[in-house]
């Protein structure tokens, strides 16, 4: 360790309505890998964009190896040696490897020798990339390599990793620990963001906690336990769901053989997906964001219809009904997507309310639309769900994620569905309202409905379902009881390491655990 | 420095201030585009807006005259609106027009000198009927293969005028016209003459469908189904196959009912003001309904103000050519700048304006 | 009926001077596109530049200065477009039609003391080519090198692919795309200028007559390919002459119908090219059409 490197000295950033970090002051070492952890919401997302040039603070300093520095634009926080992998929306799916990494840099070699910088620093690092593929065709972890790869090119002080681990499997997570240790050991600071705990203390040498925009603490994760600061991160005692197994031995729900298409232009199809659903159960569906957990969430919902015999409920084939259809017969489903599938953004939550309810409610007489009914509803799930809006009136996109979260869940639950499927239910959602929708899910199997999360989240996965199944390259692996697993037994019927070879020595790797 | 916040929901309040506000923008740019003409600008203002309703000298003319250019804006447009709520973009509405307009003269020709009553409730729903299947062709080519709508639909307009030529020439030409283009004239067949209904009104059949569109849209759009799907597929695509939308349904329906609206405005066009088919029958209200639709917020009510509005600067445009000399040509591009500025001012629904420096540093 | 009129050479001389509008045009078109936004004002933006070129050539004499002029013409008329949909994020379908409608209007009124008049000649290379036919061929041989080979190109196709990434790595999104907007416009400007300065050559109100709309209609026949767009533009252009010739040499068929070839087969090889989805979907800038707001 040579010193500081960068320290922040009272940034503060506001938006309307919420202040997004009031405050914050921290230092980073050179050579130290240094978390910052928060709940959803906490502002980690706005400092480290901050520090990367894409948002000015409002108030503020910082200071890079004892000199000012305030980046106008990502290309100034580059050319000072700041480099940061996103957690979404940096990388051109039509272009190829080597297109995405020139893309990155401010002066790219002609692509022929850039090619070759990029095998040789991806087989270095130990993250093999073929610099001519398409992105769109790649794996989300080979994704990540490009974004990785794209920042070692530039030879970096400070990389930034936001949520670096929420699209990888374990195996994958291992492998990317032993480059970021190896980077470490050669110099190169990291501002690791993460709110898995677990994770932290295995990788990081200090942590900086966020909570509502503040710096609430500054600790040294090895020495701390996790509880400590998953108090610190939350702020109060969280309620844990307890899981007590309602299942029982009458199907609800058999998916024979199920193959379909694939929803986008680079999404995965699904092949030969076999299962059955007990009524009372709750099925855990994981598996890295791509291997076709849109198209299972849409073969459900009947916004893509299959062969009849597909899918059936109880013993009736409703695989080639339309989602009408199948909400008639209590099939529900609650997308991933909040603003623009689940709920349309700018109309009200009454609208919103009727957008799935219409059926199930008799919100609709000969055509002609109920309004009343509609939002008599609408309060219903505000009321229910604890949505905090000022009333029904308002539009979708006006609420926070967790509570358009809540008022997505609980439209579906409150329609007494016999099945419901859920992609991602806490995705994004701030830990209160992530509690309160698990919760839900687990009363309403309690009820007697059978429950299919879908989800990325291992954690919420062991946390709440019954039995546990694997989606990898669309196929899906035989569904086993989840209190059975461990966390490397789920990584391996996730797809283990996707094929990825390790070039490190396999002791680095190990040391991870 | 000017910077946009997104508004955490679209503004009330600036949806119906922003077609006002147009308004009087464009008579400001419009007397500024008149004064580089060389000509007075308040008094080509007053001339356009003002005159047609309140001038002692014409506006007995030109009050009916707002009647009978509004009735097609605002059918047409009607029909438009649907589509631009969907996310579906008819901008053929002009070919429909035309097509509408044939058929229906077609019919009517065919009997005469016969005189029924049927006759033309037969035009009318030949009329309806034109509009329909040329509006079909877009639709069909989007629902089968994905073509793009908004290409389609406006190159027809370009076969639809070709076709009107060449039946003014050839099938529905007056075998009593002495070799001239053009059909007979409608107006003087009784059984196939949309008349005015009540003298000095200008109100003729067009004018009562029109107020019948207004209303029957209105329910549609507010309180029933369709409306909502509609109004759904064109927010979020998505969200509504989540609904159970069938967008293929919507794309037929919004291209549907539009080229009906717009057929039966070419048939009482035809069978009315105009009379007859002829060469120079398309007059751009296919066209200028698109501003109407946008004027009017896509909505029933604010159409039917947009399109007297619209009538209002047509009328007010041949005064002025008249009284001033102001150019026809200056009023189409006076229209044109009036969607220009609404557009820009949709900024003040969706988002805040924030101006002055941000931040310390 | 004498088909034996119909030189072949003298032909495809022709077919090159009839297809280099709306060649100019989608080229123009293609860049934009490139870039994720859809620009539906090209017959506006060209028949500015028509009679922008055109009134400029008249008043100065000079033929080179009446096509600067009508580059010129169509670049302001689409800095209209760009401003509105760019800076006041407006609705680009709507603001599109908007320009095409202002623009049959502006041109009528600039136009008003031109009818009747004609243009100086420009002067031929060969064949009766002149220089504008050679340049449109460059402008595809240097727009297909530019998207494919240089840092530019590949900074539009960037945009055009995914505008938050490409604002998250610090690209100037919407200046990138004005300034592609402005290009289309210029390009448009010129394709018009060709029509009323070579082609016709004179000024008549809504001389575009749908030139634009076909050059819309040539970008998704292309794929957004620049030589599908040369090959496209000599379709169209070939099915103008062969249309004109086979009027001139007195075919059976009414004038009407022989000049609503020229929309049908435009409408079928859009459908044609539909049809094959996958490969339209997968070609198309996937931003095309829609709003960028940095939200931070």
């Amino acid at each position: 360790m040579t010193g500081t490197l960068i320290k922040i000295d009272g940034l503060t950033k506001a938006y309307p309505g919420v202040i997004a970090n009031d405050n914050v002051s921290f230092q980073i070492d050179a050579g130290e890998v240094h978390a910052l952890l928060g709940e959803n919401g906490a502002g980690k997302s706005t400092l480290v964009k901050m520090i990367y040039g894409l948002v000015k603070p409002d108030a503020g300093q910082m200071q890079l190896r004892g000199k000012p520095y305030a980046p106008a634009e990502p290309r100034a926080a580059r050319a000072a040696g700041v480099a940061m992998v996103f957690q979404h929306f940096s990388l051109f799916e039509a272009l190829t490897v080597a297109e995405n990494i020139a893309l990155g840099m401010e002066n790219p070699p002609p692509m022929r020798q850039l090619s070759d910088r990029i095998t040789t620093v991806s087989q270095d690092y130990g993250l093999p990339l073929d610099p001519h593929r398409t992105v769109g065709d790649l794996s989300a972890g080979e994704r990540q390599r490009v974004e990785i790869i794209r920042c070692l090119l530039q030879d970096p002080k400070l990389l930034i990793m936001d949520e670096p681990t929420s699209v990888l499997t374990p195996q994958e997570v291992d492998i990317l620990f032993a480059t970021l240790r190896l980077l470490r050991d050669q110099g190169t600071s990291i501002l690791y963001i993460s709110h898995k705990l677990e994770e932290i203390r295995a990788l990081c040498d200090t942590a900086t906690i966020l909570r509502g925009g503040q710096n609430v603490g500054t600790c040294d994760p090895r020495q701390t336990a996790a509880r400590d600061m998953a108090e610190m991160m939350v702020g109060s005692r969280l309620h844990v769901p307890e899981k007590v197994s309602h299942a029982t031995d009458q199907v609800a729900l058999t998916v024979n053989r199920l193959t379909s298409r694939a929803v986008s232009p680079f999404g995965t199809r699904l092949r030969d997906v076999s299962f059955q659903l007990w009524q009372g159960e709750i099925l855990g569906i994981g598996g890295v964001a791509g291997n076709g957990q849109d198209e299972l969430l849409a073969a459900m919902s009947g916004e893509m219809q299959v062969n009849p015999d597909a899918i059936r409920l109880g013993n009736r084939p409703i695989g080639h009904l339309g989602p009408n259809k199948r909400r008639r017969l209590g099939l529900l489903a609650a997308p991933e997507e909040r603003l623009g599938h689940a709920a349309a953004p700018d109309m009200t939550l009454t609208e919103n309310a009727l957008l799935s309810g219409k059926v199930r409610k008799a919100l609709e007489e000969n055509g002609f639309l109920n309004w009343n009914k509609a939002r008599r509803f609408a309060d219903q799930i505000i009321d229910r769900f604890d949505v905090r809006t000022p009333n029904a009136a308002n539009a979708a996109r006006s609420l926070s994620g967790g509570n358009l979260q809540k008022f997505v869940i609980g439209r579906e639950i409150l329609q007494n569905p016999l099945v419901l499927v859920v992609n991602q239910p806490t995705w994004g959602v701030d830990a209160q309202a992530a509690a309160a929708i698990r919760q839900a899910l687990l009363d309403l199997a309690a009820e007697g409905a059978a429950v299919i999360v879908i989800s990325q989240d291992l954690d919420e996965l062991m946390e709440i379902t019954d039995r546990f199944a694997a989606l990898n390259e669309g196929r899906l692996s035989a569904p086993r009881p989840t209190a059975d697993l461990d966390v490397e037994q789920i990584g391996l019927m996730l797809g283990g390491a996707h094929g990825m070879e390790v070039a490190h020595a396999p002791e680095e790797s190990t040391a991870a655990q | 420095m000017i910077r946009l916040e997104k508004r955490r929901q679209p503004s009330k309040r600036w949806t119906y201030l922003t077609p006002p506000l147009a308004v009087v923008a464009i008579m400001i740019a419009g007397g500024f585009m008149f004064w580089l003409l060389g000509k007075d600008p308040v008094e080509a203002i007053r001339i356009i807006f003002w005159d047609p309703l309140f001038n002692e000298q014409f506006a007995s003319y030109s009050r009916p005259q707002i009647l009978v250019k509004a009735a097609p804006l605002i059918l047409i447009a009607i029909g438009l609106s649907f589509g631009f709520r969907a996310g579906v973009w008819n901008i053929g509405a002009e070919g429909q027009y035309i097509m509408g307009a044939i058929a229906g003269a077609a019919v009517g020709l065919a009997f005469f000198p016969t005189e029924s009553a049927l006759i033309f409730p037969l035009m009318v729903i030949a009329g309806a009927l034109g509009g329909f299947l040329w509006a079909m062709i877009p639709a069909l080519l989007k629902i089968a293969f994905r073509t793009n709508e908004i290409l389609v639909s406006l190159l027809l307009v370009y076969v639809a005028d070709l076709y009107l030529a060449s039946v003014s020439f050839g099938a529905l030409r007056n075998p009593d016209g002495g070799g001239f283009p053009g059909s007979r004239n409608l107006q003087q067949y009784p059984s196939a003459a949309n008349p005015e209904l009540i003298a000095g009104t200008g109100a003729h059949w067009g004018v009562v469908t029109a107020i019948f569109a207004v209303a029957v849209a209105y329910v549609l759009l507010n309180h029933h189904r369709i409306g909502f799907e509609i109004k759904l597929t064109g927010q979020s695509p998505r969200a509504a196959r989540f609904a159970g939308v069938n967008p293929n349904l919507i794309i037929a329906v919004c291209l549907g009912f539009s080229g009906i609206l717009a057929g039966l405005a070419g048939l009482f066009e035809v069978s009315g003001p105009s009379g007859q088919i002829n060469i120079d029958f398309a007059s751009g209200y296919g066209f200028t309904a698109i501003i109407v639709a946008f004027l009017g917020r896509l909505h029933p009510v604010g159409i039917l103000l947009a399109g007297l509005l619209m009538a209002l600067t047509y009328i007010g445009g041949e005064l002025a050519q008249l009284m001033l000399g102001i150019p026809a040509a200056a009023i189409l591009a006076f229209q044109g700048m009036l969607l220009f500025f609404l557009l820009a001012m949709d900024v003040l629904t969706d988002y805040r304006i924030l101006v002055g420096k941000k931040g310390l540093n | 009926m004498d088909l034996s009129a119909i030189n072949p050479i003298v032909l495809f001389a022709s077919l090159m001077v009839a297809s280099t509008p709306i060649l100019l045009a989608a080229l123009g078109e293609l860049v934009v596109e490139k870039t994720g936004v859809l620009n539906l004002g090209v017959e506006g933006m060209m028949i500015t530049g028509a009679i922008c070129g055109f009134a400029v050539a008249i008043e100065t004499g000079s033929p080179a200065l009446g096509f600067l002029g009508g580059a010129l013409g169509g670049a302001v008329l689409s800095l209209i477009f760009a401003f509105l949909t760019q800076v006041l994020l407006s609705n680009q379908v709507a603001t599109g039609l908007a320009l095409t409608l202002f623009g049959l209007g502006l041109s009528a009124l600039i136009g008003q003391g031109y009818i009747g008049q004609r243009p100086p000649s420009s002067g031929d290379l060969v064949l009766g080519l002149d220089l504008m036919v050679f340049l449109g061929i460059g402008l595809v041989a240097l727009i297909w090198w530019a998207l494919r080979a240089t840092r530019l190109g590949l900074i539009l196709r960037a945009v055009g692919e995914n505008h938050d990434a490409a604002h998250a790595l610090g690209y100037k999104v919407v200046r990138i795309r004005i300034a592609a907007i402005a290009f289309g416009g210029a390009c448009a400007g010129l394709g018009g200028a060709y029509l009323s300065l070579i082609r016709v050559p004179q000024w008549t109100e809504g001389m575009t007559a749908g030139a634009g709309w076909i050059a819309l209609a040539l970008v998704v026949f292309a794929s957004w390919k620049p030589w599908r767009v040369l090959l496209g533009a000599y379709l169209f252009g070939g099915i103008t002459v062969l249309q004109l010739n086979l009027q001139a040499a007195g075919v059976k068929i009414p004038v009407e119908y022989l000049s609503m070839s020229r929309y049908l087969i435009t409408i079928l090889v859009l459908v044609l090219i539909s049809v094959d989805r996958t490969r339209a979907t997968l070609n198309a800038p996937a931003m095309l059409g829609r709003k960028f707001h940095a939200s931070s």
